[in-house]
């Protein structure tokens, strides 16, 4: 592993105000993103994984600086993103893709395939003569037949629309996408395609990604290391055998042991299966988050909030247990 | 774009409408090549001749042929139609747009303006506005070019909330796309299709306007052949003369119907949900 990250992840929160009840003069927030520290090094791929709304879409966004963090910083190339003025900022964009979760909300209906490919490099003064190149290019290197270049978005099939959108993410040379769920909206023989060619491209281009997804077999797939969330907090960060052979955290052992093994006789752990509903991000839980639903919940649990430590080479945990 | 014109062409009550806004369209741009006489002259020995074949729809009460007014009155009610409805769709357009896209307090500021204006009758806000401005054909576009503001304003800023949403707003905002061209580019083409359909009905509801304003005398001047003006003076000679007022009532009532059925047709034919049932 490189030691100079590409990004750094330091004190990262964000709070949504959410409206109060009438009259109780009570400010409340959603604490979607409630610290985070960790950090992303060129050519890996780094999965994200969590139940629905623990934040991992939000911190996707953050890092991309498409929503305003309330706390803390995100470095890119050492450079933080958080205190950059907005026309400094579009300029560095260049640098940071996202790819979407949904192919067919992702693409402007009305513009054709090389208008949308054609956007980002006219908005980057790219020199008009090589830019009808540069889509070509685009096109072969996702695999879309440069005959559709004339066509609309709605002709695609969901796969199609996703290699598009993978093409306008690449067309600017980015060093670091955010995937946010790119295979979810899609087939499972078609999300192998997709998870091929983003790992192909990664090697060919030298990308590294950020990749949110609440599947696990996608995320074991396509990661060099996984962080687990739990409630807009890291609760496990390591290497992806690491985890899927140790995993450490409670949380991140009920998760994985939440896969469906395809045996009809397997009998599921009574210890792995989580008690309760995830708790609300408005008033989480006091110490640790997921004391309430642990099995191995102790009385510092409810006090204290673990901080996120070194188990060994690498291995990062926020439990009491450790 | 072909589909929707197949759709449309299968609705036969708007095609219809449709047609009918085309022979006016025509009567209008060549109006003094088609009309039989000139709409201002007056065949003083020809006063309130019944409709027959030296004059078709008859003369009024100073002999001017009624035909050939209302031809020219088309002119008149299509430059209306055309230049009040650009007024409120531009003004409609840049406030919804604004108030739907920055949200917060622009949108709080926009909508307020929008329900105070929607709170006084239209007749009477354009009644208000043309007694401020004066009459005359400019002032007439004026006044219903702001009448009909707000509900373009409306429509557009409904659209706008929903499109804003969709995650091809958020990529271009991750290409480093400015506001200004992510509005022109992504957010306007994909409201246009309600504001459309909007358009084309507000056409029958400005040529209504300027007919009543003209009627009630606050609009154009009086010689000017204005459907409306005709409706007005036509209004004291029906027990002598019931053509004068009854064929500009009847050209009118037609374009606007005309409109009406037009839109309806388009929103029909543009309409995705509509088109999955039919299908």
């Amino acid at each position: 592993m490189p030691d100079k990250p590409l990004i750094e992840v330091r004190g990262l929160k964000k709070h949504f105000p959410v409206k109060a009840p009438f009259l109780s003069g009570e400010k409340l927030l959603v604490k979607a993103v409630d610290g985070l520290d960790f950090n992303i090094y060129p050519g890996e791929t780094l999965g994200l994984v969590g139940e629905s709304g623990c934040g991992k879409s939000t911190t996707g966004r953050l890092l991309l600086r498409l929503l305003e963090p309330t706390q803390g910083q995100v470095f890119f190339e050492g450079q933080d993103l958080t205190a950059l003025k907005q026309q400094t900022l579009k300029a560095m964009r260049r640098n940071f893709q996202m790819v979407f979760q949904d192919p067919y909300a992702c693409l402007n209906p009305r513009l054709k395939v090389k208008d949308i490919l054609n956007e980002p490099l006219a908005t980057h003064h790219i020199d008009p003569k090589s830019r009808k190149k540069m889509i070509l290019t685009l096109l072969e290197q996702v695999g879309i037949p440069k005959s559709y270049m004339d066509r609309y978005p709605h002709e695609f099939s969901g796969g199609q629309r996703q290699r598009i959108g993978i093409a306008r993410a690449l067309s600017l040379n980015p060093k670091f996408i955010v995937a946010d769920e790119p295979v979810a909206a899609l087939d499972v023989s078609i999300q192998a395609q997709i998870l091929n060619l983003m790992k192909d491209l990664q090697q060919e281009l030298n990308l590294t990604y950020l990749f949110i997804a609440h599947d696990l077999s996608v995320v074991q797939y396509i990661s060099d290391r996984i962080g687990v969330m739990y409630l807009g907090q890291l609760v496990e960060l390591t290497r992806t055998e690491k985890l899927f052979d140790n995993p450490s955290h409670p949380y991140t052992r009920v998760l994985l042991s939440a896969v469906p093994v395809p045996d009809p006789d397997h009998v599921y752990e009574a210890s792995t299966i989580v008690k309760g509903e995830i708790p609300s991000p408005i008033n989480p839980p006091s110490g640790c988050a997921f004391h309430p639903r642990c099995p191995h919940a102790m009385a510092v649990c409810s006090r204290e909030k673990p901080v996120i430590k070194d188990i060994g080479d690498g291995h990062k945990v926020a439990c009491h247990l450790y | 774009m072909g589909e929707t014109w197949y759709r449309f062409r299968k609705n036969k009550l708007a095609f219809t409408g449709f047609a009918i806004l085309m022979v006016f369209v025509f009567l209008a741009i060549f109006a003094p090549l088609i009309a039989p006489y000139d709409p201002f002259t007056m065949h003083v020995e020809d006063r309130l001749q019944t409709p027959g074949s030296n004059y078709l729809f008859g003369t009024d009460q100073f002999g001017r042929d009624i035909l050939s007014r209302i031809i020219h009155g088309a002119r008149i009610s299509f430059q209306v139609g055309i230049i009040s409805v650009g007024i409120s769709l531009v003004a409609g357009l840049a406030l919804g747009i604004a108030a739907g896209y920055y949200g917060k307090w622009v949108d709080m500021v926009i909508s307020r303006l929008i329900d105070i204006m929607f709170s006084f009758p239209d007749i009477f806000l354009a009644l208000v506005i043309m007694a401020i401005l004066g009459t005359s054909l400019t002032n007439v576009m004026i006044a219903i070019g702001i009448v009909y503001t707000p509900i373009f304003a409306r429509i557009a800023r409904g659209a706008t909330l929903t499109v804003k949403d969709n995650a091809y707003i958020e990529a271009a905002r991750s290409i480093g796309v400015g506001d200004f061209m992510t509005i022109l580019r992504h957010i306007l083409p994909n409201i246009m299709a309600p504001l459309i359909v909007q358009t084309t009905l507000s056409f029958g509801f400005a040529i209504r306007s300027e007919a009543a304003l003209s009627f009630l005398g606050l609009g154009v001047q009086p010689d000017v052949p204005s459907w409306g003006i005709m409706l007005n003076e036509g209004k004291e000679w029906l027990e002598l003369g019931w053509w004068i007022a009854f064929f500009p009532g009847l050209a009118a009532t037609l374009a606007i119907l005309s409109f009406n059925v037009l839109g309806d047709g388009l929103r029909d034919a543009l309409d995705p949900k509509l088109r999955n049932e039919s299908e």
